[in-house]
């Protein structure tokens, strides 16, 4: 008999920390094997299911970083620590950490856009070794919308960070959008490097076009993409673009073929 | 081997069948058309062969059979969930080639994609077996031709309708006993060879290509006539999209269900997000999203055939009157301006 693929699992919640007024990070006990960048459904009975990306992977558990701005999230948000929540996953692709092994590493991510890439920074803050070096831009609307103060500045102590705000002024952050920053990315001492973009469209667009600009090269750059799903499994059709589906090729893309997924 | 069987004969058999198959055909609803005074020819379960409706096209696929527009997928009670369940009767579907044809493409998406089988839709499907309309003529918006969906060796049964009688090639070994000591006949079925209407398929040669047909001014004449209703999809044998939601039965909430509904690329929260974000805005952008699905996306990803089969029906039933093998012929006429123009 085919595994039913949409069939959720309950997963009980360790612990839930509040980011902001309306984000919350949920703790979730499990022992599945999670990649840095892919993404569960997650759902509530009676409520619904939504793709969420995993911001930490640690022994046992994961993290998932949720914006209330939906029926499903709104809902999760009366959750405590010991309920459970439903989820199927992991799915999609996965940044390519064996690339980024041993070389340079530049991070630039905007808004909830720091969600899907918080695990591969804080594997690296365990790990530095195994880089040469990391540039970490991370970008929020205002001081309100920041997420994860905790962990950007324990970054800061380990790594390049530059911190913004689109229009608001903030100790540790400086004015500005991500964009305006990448000017100071060496990429002319870099030896070999990648760079992981992850925001809403507008930004990533730009902020390649900016990468470029200061010697980026296409191949070396890698975007995360955002869409509506209801299977996550290549069937229900809300994430295709052209001959791709977001849930099965993607998440992660080179910037290569990323640049060609516009609609 | 083939028969001529009297309509009271195969009657009889189909009795004989339907002990173990629930048998789909395409029937009349009287007055219930689009337009006043006029009847809707769609799938429903039949008795006997004088329910079935052979002389004209049917408004709706065969699909809704075996994958329907609303589909419980899990159920929800107080503290528990479990699997919807499903009858356990199998499916004998009466149906043209250009609509088996298009079966096979469901499955590649439903069964195939990602490596992923469909859960739901493998459950019904794995029961289905084809009864071949012959289709000869076919209709005026029809181009099966054009697509290579007009003949098909997939079916159990095949048949030829006359008056009160039918002759039936069975292809399918078990039923061959339901048939000993009828008339022998050498009945093979025909196909369409030739369409009134014949599409141009858009020679889409690279991703530039494809990038310049995205932003084709044609898409943005379609702005203001279509009226993103989504009649187009819920017609197509081809559209497998849709949507999860959970509902709830009872006031207190206490049951539920996550079912499934058909979804369209035309409404304008298909792509929309928590958060209000969303992509393809114009109508016209959703239109070239559909159409380039059709003709090109699909076969791009699994390099078999294109997806659209020629059965006409999003244009017969689009309330704008917009036609869909006209926009292919003028998708195809944009796209060798574009590649003439690379080549100078």
């Amino acid at each position: 008999m085919t595994q039913n693929m949409v069939l959720p699992k309950p997963y009980r919640v360790l612990d839930i920390i509040q980011e902001t007024d309306l984000e919350y990070t949920f703790r979730v006990q499990t022992n599945e094997q999670v990649e840095h960048g892919q993404f569960f459904q997650v759902s509530l009975p009676k409520i619904g299911e939504a793709p969420i990306s995993v911001s930490a992977i640690d022994d046992g558990s994961v993290e998932l970083t949720i914006r209330s701005v939906g029926k499903v999230t709104n809902e999760l948000f009366r959750l405590a620590a010991g309920d459970s929540l439903f989820m199927r996953g992991p799915y999609g692709n996965s940044f390519p950490l064996h690339e980024f092994r041993g070389k340079d590493l530049v991070i630039i991510a905007g808004g909830t856009g720091v969600s899907p890439i918080r695990s591969t920074v804080k594997y690296f803050y365990r790990h530095p070794d195994e880089l040469q070096s990391l540039h970490l831009i991370v970008g929020f609307k205002n001081k309100n919308s920041i997420l994860f103060r905790e962990d950007l500045k324990n970054f800061a102590t380990r790594f390049h960070t530059i911190y913004t705000l689109d229009d608001e002024k903030e100790p540790g952050f400086e004015k500005g959008l991500v964009t305006e920053h990448v000017s100071k990315i060496p990429f002319s001492d870099f030896g070999d490097y990648n760079v992981v973009i992850v925001g809403p469209p507008v930004m990533m667009h730009f902020t390649a076009l900016e990468c470029m600009k200061h010697g980026a090269s296409e191949d070396r750059m890698w975007l995360s993409f955002e869409r509506r799903m209801s299977c996550g499994v290549g069937k229900c059709g809300h994430c295709k673009v052209d001959s791709t589906y977001i849930c099965l090729d993607g998440p992660v893309f080179n910037y290569t073929v990323a640049k060609w997924l516009l609609d | 081997m083939s028969y001529h069987l009297s309509f009271r004969r195969m009657n009889q058999i189909l009795h004989e069948l339907q002990r173990e198959y629930r048998v789909f055909a395409p029937v009349r609803f009287e007055k219930r058309g689009r337009f006043s005074d006029t009847d809707m020819i769609r799938y429903a379960e039949i008795q006997r062969m004088e329910d079935i409706v052979h002389e004209e096209k049917s408004a709706f696929s065969p699909k809704e059979v075996f994958f329907p527009i609303t589909q419980s997928i899990l159920q929800f009670t107080e503290f528990d969930y479990r699997e919807s369940p499903t009858h356990d009767k199998k499916l004998l579907v009466f149906a043209r080639p250009c609509d088996i044809n298009g079966v096979r493409r469901l499955d590649r998406v439903l069964l195939e994609n990602g490596g992923y089988e469909d859960y739901y839709y493998k459950r019904l499907r794995e029961k289905v077996k084809f009864v071949l309309m012959e289709c000869r003529e076919g209709w005026d918006t029809c181009f099966c031709v054009s697509m290579g969906a007009n003949a098909t060796k997939d079916y159990s049964l095949a048949v030829r309708f006359q008056e009160g009688d039918v002759d039936v090639e069975v292809r399918e070994e078990s039923f061959q006993p339901l048939f000993a000591g009828e008339t022998p006949t050498d009945f093979s079925p025909e196909f369409v060879a030739k369409n009134e209407v014949t599409v141009r398929i858009p020679a889409i040669r690279d991703r530039e290509t494809l990038a310049k047909v995205k932003n084709l001014d044609m898409w943005k004449s379609y702005d203001k006539r279509c009226q993103s209703c989504g009649a187009c999809n819920a017609v197509c044998i081809t559209c497998s999209c849709f949507t999860t939601s959970d509902v709830v039965y009872t006031e207190n909430g206490d049951l539920g269900e996550r079912r499934r509904v058909w979804a369209s690329c035309q409404h304008e929260d298909f792509t929309a997000m928590a958060g209000g974000h969303r992509f393809r805005v114009t109508p016209g952008s959703r239109l070239r999203f559909r159409a380039l699905h059709k003709v090109y996306d699909y076969k791009e990803r699994f390099k078999t055939e294109h997806m659209c089969v020629g059965c006409g029906r999003c244009t017969d039933h689009c309330p704008e009157f917009i036609s869909f093998s006209t926009m292919i012929n003028r998708l195809s006429d944009e796209v060798e301006k574009l590649n003439g123009a690379e080549v100078l």
